[in-house]
């Protein structure tokens, strides 16, 4: 008897739907899987076998054979596990077929019968939705991510053993799980930021822009810490990111919970070391790289002048975009990777700067690591901060403004951008012609970027870099016109040359 | 100007003979070389050149002076040779005086060196305190219309170069090559600018290589061209020191710049000044040792009012404010505002910032105005 069953297969951040076609007839017991399965999924033979007949089914003792379907769709890892119990029971009588025609299945099993979590749920329940499923049914685990989804039920199933009940239509679907409107935001505050009063206005002004950032100073000097805490003065996610992140989260992890700090801005930090192919997603079938996991939150670059220059150059496409597009052989995918950049970098290889009179590098050295930040992404750079050790008094004082105090300003700073620009954007990502065009300067205030042109060797480039800064600092002053204020705070933010 | 054929066969011995020096005093302090430039041809070459000092005697004899006059046309380079007009006086006072002068730039400009001379010397990684006082006083000097010598060298050689290259002054760069060698090799774009408004010069034919003995051999070139070495910034056993140690064994004047006490670039500065150098705390200081008080000017003063917040800014800096931070803090601005005015002191030449974004008082603008920025 035919059965078929239906499940999804997790390419890069989105559910390819895969039908699970199971035949048992007579002849010698066999049971084959075919359909382009990796190895995990060619093992699942072995557990589904064992967790059916631990769950006391009657595992049949004929010919089956398993087709998933698309036959070319790469087939990858356990999730397959409980559509292919499913085809099994059903095409075997033990449960009614029609109910699979209603019923998405993903889950991987257990030798007792118990259904473990997967990775991508989220997606999973979405592409449920696509296809016009009813409903779906997941792991435990699973199910308050997926039940984050509108228009389709969703079923958490502990054990194998509840299917019959599944199909009796006796287990209730979940509630529609909400992501609450402000979720508080992970990660630490910015209360902890003591005594390093333009450090807190340069993470309000980024914060606010969408700039990129680049942090310079000694070892100890706060450079992490301040990190750390953009995220938290960034504005609200709204429900449509928040999903896009907790989508990106769960394709990475089995069991993602919507709890602590789910559908909050992500903070990545990726070591040093890492490769290309590590920071912008790589792998066959493609898995989503450090700067999709870093979508709408903040990616940070530690000793930004240590990272290999292949992979710092790699990140310029994905900066400029908002998103990667990884090709294989078989397919291309597409991933978003809207983040907010920050890099910190030590003012030379040593960590005490040029300008100290303790710096023993060698300029030749110093050279060296001033042409490598200065490569590939000085020209990504909105916001250049020195970072330097606050006064032990400082350190001993109160915290300066919580996150939950600085954060209105940002929001509403947004709000003014997303009035000039339209929904979602900000200065940061304004083309060299709305630079111009929307963020004109009043007569004095072009009369100090003209001095800076002059004076201080701005370029071209930084010359828009300069006003769109400048603007941002006008939008958290509530000011139609950049004034020279805004113009001078925005040129004291400026990249400056290291040696 | 021009070079005999003596003179030419003693310098291309010198330069053949380099890496033969180079050993024979390694393990030595560099400085020792001065006692093998002062020998004689014969035992120049048997002092260094081994069992082999007979056949590059014999080579240095029989070389055929027109071949090296064409390979020094050839490098775009032209010779001064120490019975020459044109050959600088004030190196006669050396006992071990080249005998030949190498150079690129127009060659009219020896005449300067006539004049009363400054040279610059410091260490190659000085503090951004010490690259702005190198910077200045090259400014200062080269508007002044006082030659300005150094060595090309990264750091506080290379400032004061620059310093009077964009003052239009008139600067020399000695090098520990061949003139025609930019030495460090990172520098070739300062070496043109040098040799396209001042000269450089070497005692070494074109195309020699730059070695560890040819560094201190040229800093007594340096020492013996200025009529006052000042040292910006050195540490305690630095080749600044050897050059101004040089220079007063030459009878010429020594000045120093106060640094930090503590700081280890200033260490060999501060102890030139506690024994008795010149104190130099700007171009005005070196105009006055050299040409006696008040002779000749740099700059006018600064004379103007400035707005509330920059002053507080300033006064923040003065008081040893240095980051964005700081200044915030100690002026008691808000951090935007400590920033934006911040930046308009840098447009305003009072106040500079180095790549961490640290501010300084502009040295330039506390004695004087409309001076450098670089």
């Amino acid at each position: 008897m035919l059965a078929m069953a239906r499940t999804f297969s997790l390419i890069g951040i989105d559910a390819e739907p895969v039908f699970a076609e199971v035949d048992v007839a007579r002849g010698l017991p066999s049971f084959a899987i075919v359909g382009l399965p990796d190895t995990a999924v060619r093992e699942s033979r072995e557990r589904v076998r064992a967790a059916l007949v631990n769950s006391g089914f009657d595992f049949p003792m004929q010919r089956i054979i398993t087709n998933l379907a698309p036959a070319d769709l790469p087939k990858v890892g356990p999730g397959f596990d409980l559509a292919i119990a499913a085809g099994v029971l059903a095409s075997s009588g033990q449960i009614p077929k029609p109910f699979l025609d209603t019923t998405a299945f993903a889950g991987e099993l257990a030798l007792d019968g118990t259904i473990r979590p997967v990775p991508g749920a989220l997606a999973m329940a979405e592409a449920a939705r696509r296809q016009g499923h009813a409903r779906i049914a997941v792991a435990r685990q699973d199910s308050g991510q997926a039940a984050l989804v509108d228009g389709v039920d969703v079923v958490a199933l502990d054990h194998v053993s509840k299917l019959p009940d599944l199909a009796a239509g006796s287990i209730e679907p979940l509630a529609r799980s909400a992501i609450s409107e402000a979720p508080a935001p992970a990660g630490p505050d910015l209360c902890d930021l003591k005594g390093q009063p333009a450090l807190r206005r340069a993470l309000e002004i980024v914060a606010a822009g969408g700039h990129s950032l680049l942090l310079v100073g000694p070892p100890g000097a706060g450079k992490t810490l301040a990190a750390r805490r953009l995220p938290s003065i960034m504005p609200a996610l709204t429900r449509s990111e928040a999903l896009e992140v907790i989508r990106i989260a769960g394709a990475g992890t089995a069991g993602g919970s919507t709890k602590e700090g789910a559908g909050s801005r992500p903070f990545r930090a990726p070591h040093h070391t890492a490769s290309g192919r590590a920071l912008i997603g790589g792998g066959s079938p493609p898995r989503p790289g450090e700067v999709t996991r870093a979508h709408r939150g903040v990616l940070f670059l530690d000793e930004l002048g240590e990272f290999r220059r292949d992979a710092i150059e790699a990140l310029r496409e994905p900066l400029e975009e908002g998103r990667v597009t990884l090709s294989r052989a078989r397919r291309s995918i597409e991933l978003p990777c809207r983040f907010t950049l920050v890099a910190a970098s030590n003012p030379c290889p040593c960590g005490h700067g040029q300008g100290s009179g303790a710096c023993e590098c060698p300029p030749t050295a110093v050279a060296r690591y001033e042409a490598k930040l200065s490569g590939a992404l000085a020209d990504r750079i909105d916001v250049f901060v020195g970072v330097a050790q606050p006064p032990a008094d400082a350190m001993a004082g109160d915290g300066g403004e919580a996150s939950a105090e600085v954060r209105p300003r940002v929001e509403a700073a947004r709000k003014l951008q997303h009035e000039r620009l339209g929904e979602a954007r900000s200065n940061s990502d304004m083309t060299p012609g709305e630079t111009r065009s929307l963020c004109p300067p009043d007569p004095a205030a072009e009369a100090a970027l003209r001095d800076g042109h002059e004076r201080l060797g701005l370029s071209g480039r930084g010359w828009d870099r300069v006003l769109r800064v400048a603007r941002t600092i006008a939008d958290l002053d509530s000011a139609e016109r950049i004034d020279e204020a805004h113009i001078s705070e925005a040129l004291g933010l400026r990249r400056r040359s290291l040696s | 100007m021009s070079a005999c054929d003596g003179c030419l066969r003693r310098s291309w011995l010198v330069g053949s003979l380099s890496a033969s020096i180079e050993q024979a005093i390694s393990g030595l302090p560099a400085a020792r070389s001065r006692e093998l430039l002062g020998l004689t041809d014969e035992h120049l070459a048997e002092a260094v050149g081994g069992d082999d000092s007979a056949a590059f005697l014999h080579r240095a004899r029989t070389r055929d002076a027109g071949r090296l006059r064409t390979a020094i046309q050839g490098a775009r380079v032209w010779a001064a040779c120490r019975h020459d007009p044109l050959y600088p006086a004030s190196l006669r006072d050396l006992s071990d005086a080249p005998a030949i002068l190498f150079g690129r730039g127009d060659p009219k400009h020896l005449e300067r060196l006539g004049e009363p001379a400054v040279t610059v010397v410091g260490t190659r990684r000085p503090s951004s305190y010490g690259r702005e006082i190198a910077f200045s006083l090259g400014w200062e000097l080269g508007a002044a219309g006082v030659p300005v010598i150094s060595g090309m060298a990264n750091g506080v050689d290379s400032r004061a170069h620059e310093g009077a290259l964009q003052a239009r002054g008139f600067t020399v760069a000695v090098l520990g090559s061949g003139p025609d060698v930019p030495s460090p090799a990172g520098r070739a774009r300062l070496h043109e600018r040098i040799a396209d408004d001042g000269l450089v010069l070497s005692e070494l034919p074109p195309g020699t290589n730059p070695r560890r003995w040819t560094f201190p051999a040229r800093n007594r070139i340096m020492a013996a061209l200025g009529r006052m070495t000042v040292v910006v910034e050195g540490r305690a056993r630095s080749g600044s020191l050897i050059t101004s140690s040089m220079a007063e064994d030459l009878g010429r004047d020594v000045g120093a710049v106060p640094g930090r006490v503590g700081n280890p670039v200033a260490e060999g500065t501060n102890q030139l000044l506690a024994d008795g150098a010149h104190v130099i705390r700007g171009g005005r200081d070196v105009l006055d040792a050299l040409l006696g008080p008040g002779q000749r000017s740099c700059g006018a003063p600064v004379g103007e009012s400035l707005e509330p917040e920059l002053a507080s800014a300033l006064e923040a800096v003065d008081r040893g404010a240095a980051t964005g931070d700081e200044v915030a803090r100690a002026s008691g601005l808000a951090a935007g505002a400590a920033l934006s005015a911040l930046v308009r002191l840098e447009l305003a030449g009072l106040v500079i910032c180095d790549g961490a974004g640290r501010y300084e008082r502009s040295v330039a603008a506390a004695g004087s105005r409309g001076g450098p920025s670089g």
